[in-house]
């Protein structure tokens, strides 16, 4: 079924839509919003500046950029899928010549009122030009080599420009979010276990090229790998930031140490704790008890957005929304990976609740998609 | 462009399967990341909990404040002064190059020093406190209080230091303390924390270091509360450490100044033992050094000088220097022969002027002889035959164990460095260590404290205190600690017959108050304070058939270092023995003329507590003693600053 044979009447018009919208979603992200506003007004030292005021009015113009968004028709999104992919290629270039190095690492363009993250703009335009691409693509024509090889193009050209700025984490995040996508859109496993495979020959070569001159990763990268496998090698170095957020994650225990109690983000032990270690901070404050609820929140979600996709007959919107929540879930989950120490530290902000402005944003589009794909779904029988 | 129905419908079941799939997966790996989490927050939380304390918390050592020592009459000899210094905290200083030159522009600064105190600025968190300037003196730190809105990041800080008023009187004794060496911390088994404090000091000879655990005290600790950068957020709490003791030593400090003065210039030593408990009122050793010296940290051409002196002004003579006893070891070899019964008090022995002894002569220091002579008279005119005779008859082993009995060849125990002990050799100690059986003429040599008889001052002075009481006193220098009086040295009585002791005594005192005594010159005249004593000379060198046949060369015609140790021993008063003392005076020719007088000397002041009155001399010596008294008064050293105003 595609847009075209909507029942455009059934659809709600005007604000009509709003009452349309899924707001059992939009108050989960709202919950996650408010997770992070405490922490940052924790890890501040009980204060609202520098982090936590600056993230909720973020959030508030990033729930006005969701609910435009939502307001606008799916099919809309559909059509600008290509032109919104090229825009993210164009400023992912133009990153390489205007960005700004932060952290050895040009990511980021300043636009005057917030600095943008093309790499992050790229995670969701990706995944509506797949989706789109897949609406599009006849089902019979899915496995054909050829056709695969399209999307695959379309992957890693960005995926390319990123690792070169070079933020290893991001790319392997769109690398995941497109492969599965490409996997709901249908295409053959095989595929799937030949680029397993490949990957594990990859490591392998990545690994075997350490030191030699065609080495394949930065030194960096290499020392944050070997950080990972053995944190205590190193201990107040590289490992450092893994050993110390153990060290406050564990801490917690069951309920936490409380509210502004923990004793490693508020003498500074922890790195970043207002933004790729926030959740060390949650769960030393409020323990066990508080991280399991954030992942809570972060898995109903999840569960949200599968279901809108799985209701919706409209293969655009199934594929985007389930698109959102894959990177949504690739975010947390390398996330809270890095900070337990399961995997190692690439840079991947919590979602909602790190500190920064373009993540969110981009978030919050991302949430506008999937709340525009709920309310313009197709409606049969009327 | 309309497409098949079935296919839609076909594609649509395949992609709900696939997202129901890849949830499956999504909801397993949030499964894993819920038990991971709960692995380590609930199983592991204990252990992590008490790594989150360690990086918390820092224990910070409050360093204790070393003990004073004190002298039996409650004069300082150690004293803990305020030590001023000038700190800088960089964060708080701004523009560091202007306030350093506003600094300097007030106080005399050290260019050295503040490179050294850049460069660690540069090393360390900007939070940390530096020194910039120690030992500054109370002028430029109420300089810099004054204008301290003008230099921010800089403030006076008092700390303490050791400093010895008496300087270079109990150098020997107390010894001085430094900072903690590497080498220090290698020589102890398990270093308390305390040590490793920067600038933290320790004794380092003497008394401070044999008394170190005593004198240190125990260090409090404070917890307080660390952020990552090492800076103190806040105090937790704070365990107040314990005070080290004060020392009361037995000495007498105005006394042990006069020893020091008296033996001048001299390589010399002496010794007073109280022979009532033991107590060492004096124990010095000429040349001596400023300890202070050492507590600032000595530079390398004073340190060489003191090492290059032929006189070994570091080396602590009276219980470290072991000299042949000579003359001074008569007594144990008459009263080992006394005690045998084999020799009668009035037996008497002829002395042609030597002795043949296995075919080789044993020489009396007079060459013609002292003819037909008895105990009383050979100790009074120092004969060496009659004690070759006697010995001879008594053997090695018996003198040996006389020897020590009284104190010879035994290590007393005292809080001092390199305490010797001396020898008194006998027949197994050879065998033991030279692998050679005792000969008739090591007898000989020995019997009048020669050969391979060694002991020191103090062992002297011990011998003479038992001899004079006839109990086995044993010397103590530490009177009291913080206030608890320790156990006096009154010892025991000896086990030997009182009546040769006496005979002993009676032949000590005709030696300095018979006119034929060696001693008579250093006579003293108040009743009440008669002396008893015994010279001695030791040779350094041996005199060969051939010289003794030209005739000897006199001492004064030697190089010094070949030249006779003097020596003397006594007790006063000869009634009622208050006091013994020993005085060795290396190179010093002989007994009689070298050490006798200042042993006398010392022992009057002793005696009378400060300067004597001149009827206690002997008439003819009256004008040249008060010379010397006088003398003496004008040359008094003056005494080690002690007002922390020493900025070196």
């Amino acid at each position: 079924m595609s847009y075209l044979e909507y029942t455009v009447k059934s659809t709600p018009t005007g604000l009509r839509k709003v009452f349309y919208m899924n707001w059992a979603l939009t108050v989960l992200l709202m919950s996650v919003a408010g997770v992070g506003f405490l922490m940052l007004y924790s890890v501040a030292g009980g204060s609202f500046t520098p982090w936590a005021e600056p993230q909720m009015k973020r959030f508030a113009l990033g729930l006005a950029v969701m609910m435009f968004v939502a307001m606008v028709p799916i099919w809309f999104w559909r059509n600008m899928a290509v032109v919104a992919y090229l825009i993210s290629i164009i400023l992912l270039i133009s990153v390489e010549f205007f960005g700004t190095v932060g952290m050895g690492a040009q990511r980021w363009i300043d636009i005057g009122f917030m600095r943008l993250q093309p790499s992050e703009l790229m995670k969701i335009t990706l995944v509506m030009l797949l989706a789109a691409y897949y609406d599009w693509l006849p089902g019979n024509k899915t496995s054909r080599p050829f056709w695969v090889l399209i999307p695959v193009i379309m992957i890693l050209f960005p995926t390319f420009l990123v690792l070169r700025q070079p933020d290893l984490g991001t790319s392997i995040l769109l690398m995941a979010a497109g492969g599965g996508l490409m996997f709901l859109a249908g295409v053959h496993w095989a595929y799937f276990a030949a680029v397993i495979a490949a990957g594990v020959g990859l490591v392998t070569a990545v690994f075997q090229s350490r030191g030699t001159e065609w080495q394949l990763l930065k030194n960096y990268q290499y020392r944050r790998i070997d950080t990972f496998l053995d944190p205590s090698s190193d201990p107040l170095g590289a490992g450092y930031h893994i050993t110390q957020s153990k060290i406050a994650l564990g801490s917690g225990g069951w309920t936490g140490r409380g509210f502004m109690q923990g004793t490693q983000s508020r003498l500074n032990f922890l790195p970043e704790k207002h933004t790729d270690f926030i959740f060390t901070t949650l769960a030393e404050e409020f323990g066990f008890v508080g991280g399991f609820s954030l992942l809570g929140l972060y898995s109903l979600i999840i569960l949200f957005c599968i279901t809108t996709a799985l209701a919706t007959k409209d293969r655009f919107s199934s594929l985007v929304t389930l698109g959102i929540s894959i990177n949504f879930f690739l975010f947390f989950a390398v996330n809270m990976s890095m900070v337990m120490g399961l995997a190692p530290v690439v840079g991947v902000p919590l979602p909602m609740v790190s500190y920064g402005g373009s993540a969110m944003l981009v978030l919050m589009v991302a949430f506008g998609l999937v709340q525009s794909a709920h309310i313009h779904r197709p409606r049969l029988g009327s | 462009m309309k497409r098949p129905p079935r296919d839609v419908e076909g594609a649509h079941r395949k992609l709900s399967r696939r997202a129901l799939l890849l949830g499956g997966m999504q909801a397993a790996f949030i499964g894993g990341l819920a038990m991971r989490m709960r692995y380590m927050q609930v199983d592991q939380a204990d252990q992590f909990r008490l790594l989150a304390e360690e990086n918390r918390v820092n224990i910070r050592l409050i360093p204790p404040t070393r003990g004073e020592v004190f002298d039996r009459n409650g004069a300082i000899l150690g004293q803990n002064i305020p030590l001023y210094r000038i700190i800088i905290v960089r964060e708080d200083a701004g523009d560091l190059d202007k306030v350093i030159g506003d600094l300097s522009k007030l106080v005399a600064l050290d260019p050295e020093d503040v490179e050294r105190a850049r460069t660690e600025m540069r090393r360390s968190p900007p939070f940390l406190p530096i020194t910039l300037a120690e030992r500054v003196t109370w002028d430029d730190i109420s300089k810099v209080a004054v204008n301290a809105p003008a230099l921010p990041g800089i403030t006076p800080e008092v700390g303490l230091t050791r400093v010895y008023p008496q300087g270079p009187d109990f150098a020997h004794v107390l010894g001085y303390v430094g900072p903690v060496s590497d080498y220090d911390l290698s020589q102890i088994d398990d270093p308390e924390p305390v040590l490793r404090i920067p600038r933290f000091q320790i004794g380092k000879v003497g008394v401070e270091a044999k008394r170190e655990r005593q004198l240190r005290g125990k260090a409090g600790a404070k917890r307080v509360e660390v952020n990552a950068t090492g800076r103190v957020m806040r105090e937790l709490d704070r365990r107040e450490g314990q005070q080290g003791a004060d020392l009361q030593l037995s000495v007498d400090a105005t006394l042990q100044e006069y020893v020091q003065a008296r033996l001048g210039n001299e390589s010399a030593s002496a010794v007073v033992i109280d022979c009532e408990t033991g107590d060492l009122r004096a124990i010095s050793s000429a040349p001596s050094f400023d300890p202070n010296l050492f507590v600032r940290g000595i530079s390398v051409a004073d340190y060489r000088s003191l090492t290059e002196d032929p006189y070994r002004p570091l080396a602590n003579k009276s219980v470290q220097g072991t000299y042949p006893p000579g003359s001074t070891f008569k007594m144990i070899t008459a009263l080992a022969a006394l005690e045998s019964g084999i020799v009668g008090p009035d037996d008497t022995v002829y002395c042609p002027g030597y002795l043949e002894v296995s075919s080789r002569r044993f020489h009396c220091w007079k060459r013609g002889g002292h003819g037909r002579i008895d105990l009383l008279n050979s100790l009074k005119r120092s004969c060496d035959v009659y004690y070759y005779d006697v010995a001879l008859k008594v053997g090695i082993d018996r003198i040996s164990a006389m020897a020590q009995k009284f104190g010879l060849g035994v290590r007393h125990d005292l809080p001092m460095s390199a305490v010797a002990s001396g020898l008194a050799p006998n027949r197994d100690w050879k065998s033991r260590v030279h692998g050679q059986d005792w000969l008739v003429g090591d007898t000989a040599n020995a019997s009048i404290g020669q050969g391979f008889m060694l002991a020191s001052p103090l062992q002297l002075a011990v011998m003479t205190a038992r001899l004079a009481t006839g109990r086995s006193v044993t010397p103590r220098l530490v009177k009291s600690i913080d206030g608890v009086e320790q156990a006096t040295g009154a010892g025991e009585t000896i086990d030997v017959n009182e009546n040769n002791l006496r005979k002993l005594r009676r032949a000590m005192f005709s030696v300095s108050n018979d006119r034929r005594g060696t001693a008579y010159g250093s006579r003293i005249i108040d009743d009440a304070f008669r002396l008893a004593g015994k010279t001695g000379t030791s040779q350094v060198r041996n005199i060969t058939a051939a010289e003794r046949a030209a005739g000897v060369i006199r001492n004064a015609d030697l190089p010094w270092e070949r030249r006779d140790h003097a020596l003397f021993v006594c007790f006063a008063p000869y009634d009622d023995p208050k006091y013994a003392v020993s005085v060795v005076v290396e190179h010093g020719g002989g007994g009689s003329k070298a050490a006798a007088p200042v042993a006398r000397d010392i022992m009057l002041q002793a005696l009378f507590g400060g300067t004597p009155p001149i009827e206690a001399y002997p008439r003819k010596d009256r004008g040249r003693i008060e010379a010397q008294q006088e003398r003496m008064k004008r040359e008094r050293r003056p005494r080690a600053r002690t007002d922390g105003k020493d900025r070196a």
